[in-house]
C-alpha cells in the first residue's frame, strides 16, 4: 500500500507523534510523572535512531505525492532536530521539577513541536511547509508562557505568538503569490518556471521575510531576546537549536530546490540581512548582563553566521549550514543546560553575570563544560563551533564574498568577549555571600559531558558529519 | 456558462426582492408602540451595556474550540463517507487515524474537566 510504504520512509516524525498522544493521555490519566519522561525520551531516542539510520542508508526521494523529501538534506535536517529534542527532554526533567512546572503537557508539546520541526525540515511543497511549521509554532507558543505566573511567561508568549502570526502571515502572502505565478506549491515545479513576472518576484519576497522572522534575523529579530529570556531555560535552548534548525533546513530546501535559478536575485538580499544580522546581533550581545538574554543575541548572531553560508548559494554553502545547525544544537542545548542548573540549584535565582561569580569552581565538571560550549560558540578550534564558522566562511569566500567572511571573522573576534567574560565571571571574581551549590543529577551532569564530548569530537573530526552528505 | 448559473441568479433576485417586500410591507402595516426596552438593541435577552472588557468563563472558548475541531471533523467525513466505495483501505485506515486522533483529544479534554461546568471538580479536575 502506498501510504504505508511511504509512512516507512517517514518514521521518526510517525513515532514522535504517536509519543506526544501517549503523553497527553498520560496527563489526562495523571500518570507518574517519571514514567512520562522515561516514554518521551525514548520516544525521542528511537526517532534519533531512525532518523540517523535513514541518514546512513542515503536513499533519497519523495513521498506522499511529493509532498515531502527523505533522504540527504531532509534527512539530516530530521537527524539534527531529533537530537535536540532528545537531549532537551533528558534535560527537562530535574530543571522542570526544580521550577515547579514538571507537566505531562510539556512532554506532548514538545513532541508535537517535533513532528511539525520534521515535517518543516523535510517539506518540499509549500503547503507542506506551512502545515509543519504552524504545527511548530503553536506548541512553542504555549511552551515559551509555562511559566504563566511571571510576567516575563506571559510576555514571551505573547510576543511570539503576536510576531510569529505576523510573520506567518508573510509567508503565507507569499506562498499564495507564488502559486499564483506557477500555478504550483510544489518546490519543483516553481523551479522549472521560466515566466518570473512581478507576481512571482513579490511572491519570493515575501517568502524570504517570512522565514528571516522565523530564524530571527535583522531586522526581523526583536521579540527574539523577550521570547528567550521569558521562555523556561531548557525550552528556550530548545527553541534556539531545533526550532532553528528546521526553520534552516527549510528555507535551505525552499532556496536550493524551488528558487535555485533566482540564486543572482535573492543571494544579494540575504548578503545584507546577514551583515547586519552578524553586526547588529554581535554588537547588542556585548552590552548585555543578563546571560540568557545575551545567549538570545548571540542565537541572533549565529544565525547571521547561517546566513553566510545559505548566501553563497551552492552546495557546499548549503553543507556548511547544516553543519553549522548541528554544531549549534549540542553547544547552545548544554550551555542552556548549564545555566538552567545555576538558575536553579540552590533556589537563588540566578540569571545576571555578577551572580555568575566563582561559580565555576562549585560543580568544577559543570563549569569546564560551560567553558567548552562558550568557547565553541566562540568559534575558537578545536571546538564544533569552528568547524562550523569554517565551512560556511569558505563557502563564502568560494563565491567571492570576502566582505561577508570578513566581516563575520571581525564580528567573532568581537563575540570572544562577551563569551570569555563569563568565565571571568566563573573563574577569576569571587562572590559577594559565599555560595555552596548542590550536587547536580547525575543523569543531568552525564549529558552535559556528554554534549561537551560531542562538542570536541566533531570540532575534532568534523568529517564524521561532513562524509554523510 | 452562464446557463449554469442562471438559477443561482434568479434565487438571489427573489431574496432581495422578498426582504425588500417584507420590510417596506411590515413598515407600512406593522402597530408600532416602542418603548425603552423595545429600543435597545437585542442581545439574547442579555443587558447589552456595560464594560466592553469583561471576564468570561474560560469554559465559553474550551467549548467553542471543541466545537471548531468536531465541526471540522465532519467537514472532512462527509466526502469520505460519499465516496466511500470508491476509495481503497488506505484512505478507509487514514480515517481512522485521524478519528482516533481526535478522539484521543476529546478523551484528554473530558478528563482535565472541559466540559464540567461545576466549578468547583471542574478546578479539581484542572489542577
Amino acid at each position: 500500500m502506498d501510504l504505508l510504504h511511504d509512512l516507512s520512509y517517514f518514521w521518526p516524525a510517525a513515532i514522535t507523534s504517536i509519543g506526544g498522544l501517549a503523553a497527553m493521555m498520560a496527563a489526562a490519566f495523571k500518570t507518574d510523572m517519571r514514567w512520562v519522561n522515561a516514554v518521551a525520551v525514548f520516544t525521542a531516542l528511537s526517532a534519533t535512531v531512525v532518523a540517523a539510520s535513514d541518514l546512513v542508508a542515503g536513499h533519497s526521494g519523495l513521498l506522499f505525492s511529493g509532498m515531502v523529501a527523505h533522504g540527504g538534506t531532509a534527512a539530516f535536517g530530521t537527524f539534527v532536530v531529533s537530537l535536540g529534542t532528545l537531549f532537551t527532554l533528558v534535560l527537562s526533567r530535574s530543571y522542570l521539577e526544580k521550577i515547579g512546572h514538571h507537566y505531562a503537557e510539556v512532554y506532548a508539546l514538545i513532541l508535537f513541536a517535533t513532528t511539525g520541526m520534521i515535517v518543516l525540515a523535510s517539506a518540499t511543497d509549500l503547503v507542506a511547509l506551512f502545515v509543519g511549521l504552524e504545527t511548530m509554532s503553536v506548541c512553542l507558543y504555549v511552551l515559551a508562557g509555562l511559566v504563566r505566573e511571571r510576567k516575563t511567561g506571559i510576555e514571551a508568549a505573547l510576543k511570539y505568538f503576536l510576531l510569529g502570526a505576523f510573520s506567518t502571515g508573510f509567508l503565507l502572502y507569499g506562498i499564495a503569490l507564488l502559486y499564483g505565478a506557477t500555478m504550483s506549491t510544489s518546490l519543483d515545479v516553481i523551479a522549472a518556471t521560466t515566466d518570473k513576472g512581478g507576481l512571482y518576484w513579490a511572491g519570493v519576497g515575501l517568502l524570504l521575510v517570512g522565514f528571516l522572522f522565523k530564524v530571527s534575523a535583522v531586522p526581523f529579530h526583536m521579540w527574539t531576546p523577550d521570547v528567550y529570556q521569558g521562555a523556561p531555560t531548557t525550552i528556550t535552548g530548545y527553541m534556539a537549536t531545533a526550532a532553528k534548525t528546521s526553520a534552516f533546513v527549510a528555507f535551505i530546501l525552499v532556496l536550493g530546490r524551488g528558487l535555485q535559478g533566482s540564486v543572482e536575485q535573492w543571494a544579494p538580499v540575504l548578503e545584507i540581512v546577514a551583515l547586519l544580522t552578524m553586526i547588529v546581533g554581535n554588537l547588542i550581545a556585548l552590552v548585555q548582563h543578563d546571560v540568557k538574554r545575551m545567549l538570545a543575541y548571540s542565537s541572533i548572531a549565529h544565525a547571521g553566521y547561517a546566513l553566510v553560508g545559505l548566501t553563497a548559494g551552492t552546495l557546499s554553502g548549503y553543507d556548511g549550514v547544516l553543519f553549522y545547525l548541528f554544531a549549534y544544537t549540542l553547544m547552545n542545548i548544554g550551555a542552556f543546560a548549564v545555566l538552567a542548573y545555576y538558575e536553579t540549584a540552590d533556589g537563588q535565582e540566578r540569571s545576571t553575570l555578577e551572580q555568575f561569580a566563582g561559580l565555576g569552581w562549585q560543580q568544577p565538571a559543570l563549569g569546564v563544560a560551560l567553558s567548552i560550549f562558550l568557547f565553541s560558540l566562540a568559534g575558537m578550534p578545536p571546538f564544533a563551533g569552528f568547524a562550523g564558522k569554517y565551512q560556511v566562511f569558505a563557502a563564502a569566500i568560494e563565491q567571492g564574498y570576502i566582505t561577508l567572511a570578513l566581516v563575520g571573522v571581525l564580528t567573532s573576534a568581537a563575540a570572544a568577549f562577551y563569551y570569555i567574560r563569563v568565565m571571568v565571571y566563573l573563574y577569576f571574581k569571587s562572590p559577594e555571600q559565599p555560595v555552596s551549590l548542590p550536587a547536580v543529577d547525575r543523569l543531568y551532569g552525564w549529558t552535559i559531558l556528554l554534549l561537551a564530548g560531542l562538542t570536541i569530537l566533531f570540532g575534532v573530526m568534523p568529517s564524521l558529519i561532513v562524509n554523510l552528505f | 456558462m452562464f446557463e449554469l448559473y442562471f438559477p443561482i441568479a434568479v434565487l438571489a433576485v427573489v431574496a432581495v426582492v422578498l426582504a425588500l417586500v417584507l420590510m417596506v410591507l411590515s413598515g407600512i402595516l406593522g402597530p408600532k408602540r416602542p418603548d425603552k426596552v423595545k429600543l435597545m438593541p437585542y442581545e439574547s435577552g442579555m443587558d447589552p451595556y456595560g464594560q466592553a472588557r469583561d471576564r468570561y468563563s474560560v469554559s465559553f472558548y474550551l467549548v467553542a474550540v471543541e466545537f471548531i475541531v468536531f465541526d471540522l471533523e465532519v467537514v472532512f467525513l462527509y466526502p469520505w463517507a460519499v465516496r466511500f466505495l470508491d476509495l481503497d483501505a488506505g484512505a478507509f485506515w487514514a480515517m481512522m487515524v485521524f478519528i482516533t486522533v481526535l478522539l484521543l483529544g476529546l478523551v484528554y479534554t473530558l478528563k482535565k474537566g472541559t466540559l464540567d461546568w461545576d466549578s468547583s471538580t471542574a478546578a479539581h479536575n484542572r489542577a
